[in-house]
């Protein structure tokens, strides 16, 4: 918000810090830097293909790294389980051998549904290595967004647990015709086909398909206001993006080790969870556990973690918790810390310089985007509560569309849509199947990013609010629709809105506004009924955490639900243009 | 409080934030979190309210003490005891 904006001093770095940095001078590189150079320092394969999976491993065994560590996992139990780049190589053979003797193809569609475990790493670079598209599902969804996003991408097998397929799966699995082999790690359950023997049958070796850098290698969800979610297509050619921004924005190097929090089902535990630390041959901690505050001190200092990647909500309990809870720990391998997901308040910046004796540093990007766009950098001088600045190679813009027009905000300060220009190798190839929501993404050669900010005299941008309703939990977008319909498929709900509310730890919170068919009689019972109905189908990261009933919901003319005004008369804010209301709450 | 308050004054609460899962039917033993399908906003929703009707504070360092519904009850009876 504006208020942010110039409220804590700038932490100016320190010349050792700018000059050990990937980037030393962010003008010098901005002005130097091309997508073809950066191309130039992956190895590609023969006659101009290019495969992920061979950036991020077979590249760096062939090159003499394969006893590097490339995956140290450690359990909930605390047990530790190292993978060398030499496992990681054969074990996602066996995974695209297996694909291939179950007669999945090239072009299939594989997903996961897992907890942080190594089989989902396995499968996701053995899936690319067999030319498959990979897509990862959030293991904390409820049947209906799995199904959802399983129709919508036509997915053709899964890998998950017995745990997760009875509880999320079974049910809808028949309604899911393309869906052709389900693979369990954990063993076999009902309809399920254990993959444990099935790896330790598989072959070493496997001739990596040579895909076309244009060919579609990832499918990540994100939700829209209205509709169903987006299914955002990124192909192999997005890891020169990956690659080049691990570096640039993250300051990854050979041999760090690196810690990024983010689950793979959601993009940051991909394009930085597994691709970029990898292409950058650094030793990624994957932490199987959910957050807790002593396990993750304990984590950074006794794994040694220099370069670091984690998300405001997990900062926020960080800083709750009190500097008791780093007891005696000290860090002295961190090196870099970043966070995504939305933006980072300037105390936690302040906070974690005071803490840490260095800030965080805020980026921001979108699945749409599939790499970092806009960030601050290990040589530049932290602005806290700005995101910082874009990428080389990315050009941003502030824009505002009227009447069809667009036109380029270039006043400091002046507040607008946040737009990019086309044409970085992870930008999303389409929305799958929908033409026309893809098309209206852009206008005028600028993509839209539906997030408003502004830009400051020198340069660095601000983060202002979303341009429409969708909510933003725990870093993670909620689509008002989504959680809407599954609610209205309740016998006692007449209407339904849902909106985000400010939350001190998450962000933002998900509650539902609920109008009740006529005899229906509000109660406690019937809300927790209803929060119970949502939490079982939409599963807890997408159910509402509250419901209100209400006689009837605001609606314009149309009939459609005003969800800005519900939002206004909750927080007490000025309600705005109501010259559309029709029929307001009774 | 006795004991057998404490318990159902935990089960009253994590009815409140999980009402979908039947507490009879989940292993106590297990963890808290993926037996009750719940996040780790859930889990500082829970914590805050437990603390609030026991007049408890409950620090984050003591999380490690909470993780499966034996564990949690437990803590809470050593800490009102």
């Amino acid at each position: 918000m504006t208020d942010r904006v110039g409220k804590s001093p700038t932490i100016i770095k320190p010349h050792a810090t700018r000059v050990a940095a990937n980037m030393p001078d962010y003008g010098a590189t901005q002005s130097s830097f091309s997508w073809v150079t950066a191309e130039s320092l992956l190895d590609g394969l023969p006659d101009g293909h290019l495969n992920i999976a061979h950036e991020a491993i077979g590249r760096h065994v062939a090159t003499g790294h394969g006893a590097q560590v490339a995956l140290r996992w450690i359990a909930k139990s605390g047990a530790r389980t190292d993978y060398t780049y030499g496992d990681l190589e054969r074990l996602t053979n066996r995974f695209a051998n297996v694909l291939r003797s179950r007669g999945v193809i090239k072009g299939d569609k594989v997903y996961t549904l897992l907890g942080r475990v190594p089989d989902l790493y396995i499968a996701a670079l053995g899936t690319l290595k067999a030319g498959c598209v990979f897509c990862p599902l959030f293991s904390a969804f409820g049947p209906e967004p799995i199904h959802a996003r399983m129709e919508i991408g036509g997915a053709n097998a899964m890998i998950t647990s017995k745990r997760l397929y009875r509880r999320k799966m079974a049910g809808i699995r028949g309604a899911l015709p393309d869906l052709r082999e389900v693979f369990t790690v954990d063993g076999d359950t009902d309809g399920t086909v254990h993959l444990q023997p099935l790896m330790d049958a598989a072959d070493d070796d496997f001739d990596i398909v040579r895909t076309d850098p244009e060919d579609t290698a990832l499918l990540h969800f994100t939700s829209g206001t209205t509709g169903k979610p987006k299914g955002v297509v990124h192909v192999h050619q997005a890891v020169v993006a990956h690659d080049a921004t691990g570096r640039l924005a993250l300051d990854l190097r050979a041999g760090d080790t690196y810690w990024c929090t983010a689950d793979p089902g959601w993009v940051t535990g991909t394009s930085y969870g597994i691709i970029a630390p990898l292409t950058n041959r650094t030793t990624m901690i994957v932490d199987e556990a959910e957050f807790d505050v002593s396990r993750w001190y304990g984590i950074l200092a006794d794994e040694a973690v220099n370069v670091w990647y984690t998300a405001p909500t997990a900062i926020r309990m960080l800083i709750k918790a009190g500097a008791d809870a780093i007891g005696t720990r000290r860090f002295p391998d961190l090196r870099f810390m970043a966070s995504v997901g939305e933006p980072l308040n300037p105390e936690a910046v302040v906070w974690a310089n005071d803490t840490f004796g260095q800030p965080f540093h805020d980026n921001w990007w979108q699945t749409e985007t599939g790499g970092i766009m806009i960030a601050n950098y290990a040589a530049m001088d932290v602005k806290p509560g700005s995101m910082g600045k874009p990428l080389p190679g990315i050009q941003a813009g502030i824009v505002t569309v009227a009447d069809g027009v667009l036109t380029e905000l270039t006043a400091p300060m002046a507040m607008g849509e946040l737009a990019l220009r086309p044409g970085w190798p992870s930008m999303m190839r389409g929305y799958l199947n929908e033409q026309a929501r893809y098309d209206k993404s852009f206008k005028d050669g600028w993509y839209l990013s539906g997030d408003l900010a502004m830009r400051d005299a020198d340069g660095y941008f601000w983060f202002v609010g979303r341009a429409d309703d969708l909510i933003k939990s725990a870093g993670h977008f909620v689509g008002p629709f989504e959680v809407e319909s599954a609610l209205m498929e309740h016998a006692a709900v007449a209407e339904v809105a849902v909106i985000g509310l400010p939350d001190e730890t998450a962000g933002q919170i998900v509650k539902a506004y609920v109008a009740l068919k006529p005899g229906v009689t509000q109660s406690d019972d019937l809300r927790l009924e209803l929060i119970g109905h949502a939490r079982k189908r939409l599963g807890p990261a997408v159910a509402p955490k509250d419901i209100a009933f209400r006689q009837n919901l605001p609606k314009t003319r149309s009939g459609k639900i005003m969800r800005r005004l519900l939002k206004a008369r909750e927080l007490g804010l000025p309600e705005g243009d109501i010259s559309t209301l029709e029929s307001d709450e009774a | 409080m006795t004991a057998k308050d404490i318990r159902a004054m935990l089960t009253a609460q994590l009815g409140r934030i999980a009402p979908d899962i039947d507490t009879s039917r989940i292993d106590p033993t297990l963890e808290l979190r993926e037996e009750f399908d719940i996040d780790s906003i859930d889990f500082l929703t829970l914590i805050t309210a437990l603390g609030k009707e026991l007049s408890l504070d409950m620090p984050e360092a003591d999380y490690g003490q909470m993780r499966s519904f034996d564990d949690l009850l437990a803590y809470l009876q050593a800490r009102t005891a």
